[in-house]
């Protein structure tokens, strides 16, 4: 009987980031009195995009089994935001070429990560920690510092608004929807899920497991190298530690959301609850009136509370 | 065969300190005045902190976890060093045997919940970033006197770094590698099965280990502090990749136990050099970090190398 | 039968089960001080668990564990055990291969501490090693990882022996000469009689039944959770040992399968060799038969399918497969198993590629084969979405074979799928694998029990990872293949 509950809030467990969300968005405006909500729901979802883009790469990634962690993205980002940026020299025509680039970019990166993975048998914290290095590197060398103006093209598409809801967020919705759509009913996705329960399981049923955690780790370099670009869009051109913060956000709104850490079992719609609650709870301690310091500590503890509660299960062979 | 395996074990061991002996003959030849007491006092400034670091992540790694909150936590020290230890050096000395403590109650979670230590440390870097902040939220204060005294010891004929590094060295290759516990300690990241079967508890094991790391920690961050005089909350955060790779370049497997602590104290070193010999070199600062990940890919597939030719 | 006065252990009516499946139904077993005894029985008679609850390792669902006279049933571990002077040296190793081989004896002797401790646990270890294996070459410095299975097992044998505070009353030794070389195993065995004339009593199982007949003072044979006969070991030779372990009944008056036209020829399917083979022995599987992969668990038949299962379609230097091949894992748990995933998807994965239509998997077909395989393999449950761990270890073999035969695979390997399934499902499993047979479909098919053997065209046995016998299905006995799958030599 409890298992049954238990197995029932766990399958649902993206319900609870979404309600989470909404208890700290009401919180936040019975404090300034009803001013605002809607502003800062926009700005929510403004925001929290980039998180949900490169925490479904992260959620891909963590979904083929413990171990398994993208440490590289912050750089890509960085890279990526600073090649494409110089590329497009604020022309709108090349635009286009920007986000292949910016994709290729990705591709490089993630078949870089997988090759050390692979050949020098590390684990991937590792190898995608050693390629970050790199990355990092030659965003910098290449970037020089300079703030380069996105086109304008660009700098409208990412800051575009519907009725208050910007276009951003709707294509990330629709993007979000393609990818629980991979997950579920294609051979790429089903393979992911059954690497991260079992790779010898999965190996044994006759799914190519190599080429399943190549393409994972492309994907989320790739999705990375996206974000780079719309990013630097959105705040009008790249800087060199834009990706820092989405180190720890990719990770933690995969947590948050309800994927397991141990592999095997994803949630898409949980990346989007954890993106706006993350958001939304600094919002809320910005205007409670909370210093940066108690905003770190609390962001910190909700993550350890989180994986505490769900626990890291029994630990397969 | 039995040889060759023991011949594969000795040239892994062997490599931190070969790397360490190509890249100081590499600095040499180029630069020949870095051969003297004081050029190598220099370049050997940070070997200090960043070796403790390194160790402390060391300790955590012999347990086959990982500990992402290293830089920070080191970052929170030295602001506390900065701080209370300098106005109220009771209370300063408490809250580091507090931090400690955490340490050591980080390490029981992760064993009691069997959690990812990454994700664990990762969060905790933003508690012990938010604490430092809220002790120090602008960079400045005052590094206790006798601290910037210590770290700026003149030692005759040999500088103080590499007198400091030996000692340290020696003292935790002694605590580990040859205490009867330490065996124990060991042991547990190599057979945990095995190790609980004798009957020794494996939670111990883990709270010792991560309470180690956070004494290591906290010496790495008044090492520091001795040297900038000053804190800052983001003072080390750079130390989290310097303490992985430090352990790395050092031989430290990431499972089973197999960790050196001389090595561990050889690749920090051989990582603070890599800066300095870059600068003679004319590369770009820019290439700083790229470089240091060169380095460390180079190792780790020097080390594939060595071990397919073992498994033969 | 008479009694020494002072008994080490004895468990009286131990009874334990997994699941369903019944590993010790009531044993009774008494060891006295300087007795050697040996423990012989085929795969699943017992004699694992049986070991690990002297050990303290599993405590049983019933029973009653005397030490020394005192019962301590309910206090009884493996910390207990150690101090009540009794040892185990398990099949798979317990040593830390991080650590020297005199720091491993660090680990087991909490007594090995204090300032000169490396010494003495140099000494301590090296002196058993010298008294046990004269002429090693093993140094108290050398770190486990680096040598060799067979010097490992050295290692964790003489560590057994060593003695700093705790009695030592009673080794438990599994297997122990399973990675030595005859002279090491010599040594071993002449250390044993020599320990037993000191008082010290040892409980030797080995498969080769001339070590248990040349070195035991009693031998207890077990079969089917129970004992079956335990006689001094003078009382046996190699034949009636053999035949204790064994059913009385001959298998070929019962065989039920029908004979299929054109066995042991038509289009070669599979051909491999095991790569220890010195002979050229090899492995031939035909369309449409039922090899059956006998011997011992662990000796060569797991690794042998798995050598098949990577070499499909491509083949390698051992192996030539013709077509797809599906294996059906043993270890449901390990190898088989999705346990997030529900029943259907558990069915449906090894097939789902070619339901793919524009890139998405097709639903609609995807709950028909899980719906049709329901049927067929008749598992039980109201409905196909439900998680796999809701079904039965049985059932969820049932999944598992559907998996299988569902597939594209014209070959399917089965990895002692029969392992804690229940009678009733077997029975509609060998049915099911002798309809597919007909059809055309090879098998591979590894039994630890030699009851299935009988649904065999032809059996391999394999010993020490090779293959040491094969047996036309008209000349298959049990005799031979316990024959086979013990070695004789000491």
């Amino acid at each position: 009987m409890t298992v049954g509950v238990v197995s029932f809030l766990r399958g649902q467990a993206w319900i609870w980031s979404f309600l989470a969300t909404a208890a700290v968005w009401m919180a936040t405006i019975i404090f300034t009195g009803g001013v605002g909500g809607g502003q800062i729901l926009t700005a929510a979802l403004s925001f929290a995009i980039f998180t949900v883009i490169v925490g479904i790469g992260q959620m891909f990634v963590i979904t083929t089994g413990p171990g398994n962690v993208d440490l590289s993205i912050p750089a890509t980002m960085a890279l990526s935001g600073a090649v494409t940026t110089k590329l497009m020299d604020t022309q709108n025509e090349l635009i286009a070429l920007g986000v292949l680039v910016a994709l290729g970019i990705g591709i490089c990166v993630g078949v870089f990560n997988y090759l050390l993975i692979r050949l020098l048998r590390i684990p991937p914290i590792i190898a995608t920690l050693s390629a970050s290095f790199l990355v990092q590197s030659t965003a910098i060398a290449y970037g020089r510092g300079l703030r380069i103006k996105p086109p304008p093209a660009l700098a409208d598409f990412t800051t575009a608004q519907i009725a208050g809801v910007p276009v951003l967020a709707l294509c990330g919705l629709a993007f979000t929807a393609i990818m629980g759509l991979v997950l579920a009913r294609t051979m790429y996705g089903r393979s992911v899920l059954a690497v991260g329960q079992n790779m010898r399981a999965a190996w044994l049923a006759g799914i190519n497991v190599e080429r399943t955690r190549l393409m994972t780790y492309m994907l989320s370099a790739m999705l990375a190298g996206l974000s780079g670009l719309l990013l630097s869009g959105f705040s009008g051109g790249s800087s060199l530690n834009m990706g820092e913060e989405y180190l720890l956000a990719s990770i933690a709104v995969v947590v948050i959301g309800g994927t397991s850490v141990a592999g095997g079992r994803a949630n898409v719609p949980g990346i989007w609850g954890a993106a706006l609650f993350l958001y939304l709870l600094v919002t809320m301690l910005n205007t409670f009136g909370a210093s940066a310091g108690l905003r770190l500590i609390l962001s910190g503890l909700i993550i350890i509370t989180v994986i505490t509660l769900a626990g890291g299960g029994e630990r397969k062979r | 065969m039995f040889h060759g395996h023991l011949n594969a074990r000795m040239l892994r061991s062997a490599l931190p300190a070969l790397s360490l002996a190509v890249l100081l003959a590499a600095i040499f030849y180029t630069q020949p005045r870095a051969m003297s007491y004081f050029g190598l006092n220099l370049m050997l400034q940070y070997a200090v902190p960043i070796a403790l670091a390194t160790l402390a992540q060391m300790f955590v790694i012999t347990v086959n976890d990982l500990d992402l909150s290293i830089g920070p936590f080191v970052g929170l020290v030295a602001c506390i060093g900065a701080t209370y230890l300098h106005d109220a050096p009771a209370l300063g000395l408490f809250m580091l045997a507090g931090c400690i403590g955490l340490y050591a109650l980080m390490g029981a979670l992760i064993h009691l919940r069997n959690l990812p230590s990454i994700v664990v440390t990762l969060g905790m870097s933003f508690v012990w970033l938010g604490i430092a902040v809220l002790v120090l939220p602008t960079p400045g204060g005052k590094a206790p006197e006798y601290l910037k005294a210590l770290m700026s010891l003149q030692v005759p004929l040999v500088p103080f770094p590499i007198v400091a590094a030996v000692v340290i060295a020696l003292v935790v290759q002694a605590a580990l590698m040859h205490s009867s516990y330490g065996v124990v300690l060991r042991g547990a990241g190599g057979n945990p099965k095995a190790v609980a079967r004798a009957g020794w508890s494996m939670l111990r094991a883990k709270m010792i280990m991560f309470g180690l790391a956070g004494v290591f920690g906290v010496l790495s961050g008044l090492s520091l502090i001795g040297l900038t005089t000053s804190g800052d909350a983001h003072i080390a955060d750079r130390y989290t990749l310097y303490s992985i790779a430090g352990a790395i370049l050092g031989g430290a497997e990431f499972v089973g136990g197999r960790v050196s602590p001389v090595g561990a104290v050889l690749g920090a070193l051989t990582l603070t050099l890599a800066g300095s010999f870059l600068i003679f070199l004319r590369v770009s600062p820019d290439w700083q970090i790229g470089a240091q990940g060169a380095i460390l890919i180079l190792v780790l597939a020097l080390r594939a190398l060595i071990s397919r030719g073992e498994a033969r | 039968m008479t009694r020494p006065p002072q008994q080490i252990v004895d468990l009286t009516d131990v009874a334990m089960s997994f699941g369903a499946v019944r590993a010790l139904a009531g044993v009774d077993l008494a060891v006295a001080a300087g007795e050697c005894v040996g423990l012989v029985g085929h795969n699943g008679a017992g004699k694992s668990t049986l070991v690990n609850v002297l050990a303290g390792g599993l405590i049983p669902d019933r029973g009653r564990i005397k030490v020394a006279g005192e019962d301590i049933t309910h206090r009884f571990n493996v910390r207990t055990a150690h101090q009540h002077g009794i040892r185990c040296v398990f099949q798979e190793l317990s040593l830390c291969p991080n650590l020297t081989v005199a720091e491993n004896a660090r680990i087991f002797h909490a007594r090995l501490r204090g300032m000169s401790w490396k010494r003495r646990a140099a000494a301590l270890i090296g002196a058993k090693l010298d008294e046990i294996f004269p002429g090693h070459d093993i140094l108290p410095h050398d770190i486990i990882g680096d040598l060799s299975i067979g010097r490992r097992q050295m290692v964790e044998i003489a560590r057994a022996f060593t003695v700093t505070v705790e009695p030592l009353d009673l080794v438990i030794l599994d297997e122990p000469t399973s990675s030595l070389d005859a002279v090491t195993a010599g040594q071993l065995l002449a250390f044993v009689r020599r320990q037993v004339a000191m008082g010290t009593s040892v409980i030797l199982i080995s498969h080769m039944l001339g070590e248990v007949l040349g070195t035991c003072s009693r031998i207890v044979v077990m079969k089917d959770g129970g004992v079956v006969a335990a006689k001094p070991a003078a009382a046996f030779n190699r034949e009636s040992l053999v035949s204790a372990m064994g059913t009385v009944v001959e298998v070929q008056g019962v065989a039920p399968r029908p004979e299929i036209a054109g066995s042991r020829q038509g289009e070669v399917m599979v051909e491999a060799r095991s790569r220890r083979q010195l002979n050229d022995r090899k492995l031939v599987a035909h369309r449409g038969e039922v090899i059956g992969l006998a011997g011992l668990a662990g000796h060569g038949q797991t690794r042998m399918l798995l050598q098949i299962f990577a070499a499909a379609g491509k083949g390698d230097l051992f192996a030539e497969v013709r077509g797809p091949v599906a294996i059906i894992a043993g270890d449901r748990q390990t190898d088989g198993i999705f346990p997030l995933w529900s029943i259907g998807q558990n069915v449906t994965i090894r097939s789902l590629r070619g339901m793919v239509r524009r890139l998405l998997i097709d639903s609609d077909q995807e709950r028909a084969m899980a719906a049709t395989w329901q049927q067929k393999m008749r598992i039980k449950t109201p409905n196909m979405d439900d998680n796999i761990l809701t079904l039965s270890g049985g059932n969820q073999q049932k999944a598992l074979f559907a998996r299988a035969l569902g597939s594209d695979a014209g070959i399917v390997l089965m990895d002692d799928p029969m392992r804690g399934v229940d009678v009733g499902t077997k029975i509609e499993v060998y049915d099911r694998i002798r309809q597919e047979a007909a059809g055309g479909r090879t098998f591979l098919w590894y039994t630890t029990e030699i009851d299935e053997l009988k649904y065999c065209d032809h059996v391999y046995v394999f010993r020490n990872g090779i293959i040491v016998d094969d047996i036309p299905r008209d000349e298959l006995t049990e005799a031979r293949v316990l024959s086979a799958s013990f070695h004789e030599a000491a």
